[in-house]
């Protein structure tokens, strides 16, 4: 290939690099995309869920066309001890109502659609293409070197969606290697089955869909989450938790999962399914207090490589989209300008600070810290709260007053009243 | 019927290139500073396996997750992503 120029060369096309360039090639920019993988969302995973509204802001209408699975009408939160769950769930009848406020999505599926309109609207994709480094002159970025023969390739801006991992971003300068506390190592399943035995299992109406968040016993106790998903013949199954707790616990992800199928309260829901994929990624975990530089001269970083998610929400796409198409936004005007140093760009971070993004990532900013401060959400409270209802439950001829004394009893010996109320009062403040 | 880390990486794809991605940068490092080998419990595909006085590296089995090159205590991971179109491809994602 010849050295060509491209006004923007976007390195990864996961849902970040996809979305700046559908926006930047819409707003007539030439735009090529390189990703690594045999296919876009070949190297990609996700629990995952997609949200409707941010996604139509970059690509309207998009929900009609594209090979979403279920949207979800009721989400659930178990909390699991060795032998119990104890579950809160929400369930609306506007949830099931188009336009849909979300739905779960299969990655490569996905990926490989939202990539074809991309190429529609007049994109270039690269597959199988490695990007290996940054090219730089005068301190500026200027292209991006690749695996391939005469693999240069110039742009007036580059920007860095690779991924969590992101080489690009660390290559620039814009940040360290990443810390074990400040990602999650996840593992997932797609198990499938029948339509009509998920539909029977989760209680929905035909095409609708339910997801259900575990934590306590499900994560071995560490600090992490798990789901069940509901897809359209198949249910996303994962366990995740920081990777240095991991490190710490010597637990192994594949026999941690086997756990978790196992639980009482799961493996019912998985009888006859047959595991058609199994998978592992890590997750950034690090929040606001992890996000690198986002902007050099000639240089954006996006969605996971710039460690945008709010994991209490469990939301990572609509930060990738959202952030792909500001990142997007602030090329398209620094071409107007015909500058695309850092000053120009900067107008990137200042409409993620504006957006719910760098909104929500400031807001829950103490979050991860909080967890680690209060294992407590994962090991005691569980087992008490499972204890109580036990106790509740049984009716065994044991007088009522009895039993709320016993069970009074139980709490103040794990857990002091006193500590009970600083839990929630710095829980309040964490999230607040 | 408990699966095992075999029967998961049976259900994937792979294409796995001649030379390995990742190594290790000095099996010396392995054997006298590493207390508790970290690595043959965190990495998901089991890639890393000790044997003997030496640390194995099974890359055709590498999810490319990372965490290897993070989680090593002691930094002892070269890492680097396959070649292009090499490595795990997946089709469900």
């Amino acid at each position: 290939m010849e050295e060509e120029k491209f006004d923007v060369v976007v390195v990864g096309a996961g849902p970040a690099g996809l979305a700046a360039a559908y926006t930047l090639t819409k707003a007539g920019l030439q735009v090529l995309v390189f990703e690594r993988g045999e296919y876009p969302g070949s190297k990609n995973v996700m629990g995952g869920i997609l949200y409707r509204q941010p996604t139509e802001a970059v690509i309207p209408g998009f929900w009609k066309e594209a090979p979403v699975e279920r949207p979800i009408v009721e989400q659930r939160v178990w909390m699991l001890t060795k032998d119990a769950a104890i579950s809160l769930g929400y369930k609306s009848e506007r949830l099931a109502q188009e336009p849909y406020n979300s739905f779960t999505v299969l990655r490569a599926k996905f990926d490989r659609w939202f990539a074809g309109k991309v190429e529609e609207a007049g994109a270039f994709i690269l597959t199988d293409t490695v990007v290996e480094g940054l090219l730089r002159e005068n301190g500026k970025v200027v292209g991006v070197r690749t695996g391939r023969e005469d693999g240069d390739i110039r742009a007036d801006v580059v920007i860095a969606a690779d991924g969590v991992n992101s080489l690009i971003a660390r290559d620039a300068g814009l940040h360290a290697e990443l810390k074990p506390e400040h990602v999650a190592l996840a593992v997932k399943e797609v198990i499938a089955l029948p339509k009509e035995k998920i539909e029977d299992r989760f209680n929905l109406d035909p095409g609708q869909g339910a997801t259900i968040e575990l934590i306590g016993e499900a994560t071995g106790r560490m600090l992490g989450t798990a789901f069940i998903y509901t897809n359209k013949e198949s249910l996303s199954v994962g366990v995740g938790a920081i990777t240095s707790e991991f490190v710490a616990s010597g637990i192994k992800p594949y026999e941690l999962i086997e756990q978790l199928k196992n639980h009482p309260a799961v493996r019912p829901l998985l009888v006859g399914g047959e595991v058609k994929e199994y998978m592992a990624h890590l997750i950034p975990e690090g929040g606001y207090k992890a996000i690198p530089k986002l902007y050099t001269d000639g240089l954006l970083v996006v969605g996971d490589a710039a460690m945008m998610v709010n994991s209490l929400h469990r939301e990572g796409s609509n930060l990738a989209l959202t952030s792909g198409m500001l990142a997007a936004e602030a090329v398209i005007k620094a071409k107007e300008k015909g500058d695309f140093s850092a000053q120009s760009l900067s107008l990137y971070q200042r409409l993620l600070q504006n957006s719910f993004v760098i909104k929500d990532l400031m807001k829950y900013k103490d979050a991860t810290h909080y967890l680690e401060k209060h294992r407590e959400l994962f090991t005691v409270y569980p087992e008490m709260m499972s204890d109580a209802a036990y106790e509740m439950f049984a009716v065994d001829s044991v007088p009522k007053g009895d039993k709320q004394k016993q069970i009074f009893k139980m709490i103040r010996g794990r857990r002091p009243l006193l500590r009970l109320a600083r839990d929630l009062f710095d829980g309040w403040r964490a999230i607040s | 019927m408990t699966a095992t880390i075999e029967d998961k990486l049976f259900t994937l794809k792979f294409k796995p290139d001649e030379h390995s991605h990742l190594e290790v940068i000095s099996q010396e490092t392995c054997r006298t500073k590493c207390g508790n080998r970290a690595c043959t419990t965190f990495c998901p595909a089991q890639v890393y396996k000790w044997e003997e006085d030496r640390l194995m590296v099974s890359h055709e089995n590498c999810l490319e997750c990372g965490c290897c090159r993070i989680a090593c205590p002691q930094r002892n991971i070269q890492w680097r992503y396959p070649r292009g179109g090499f490595g795990v491809t997946f089709r469900y994602g």
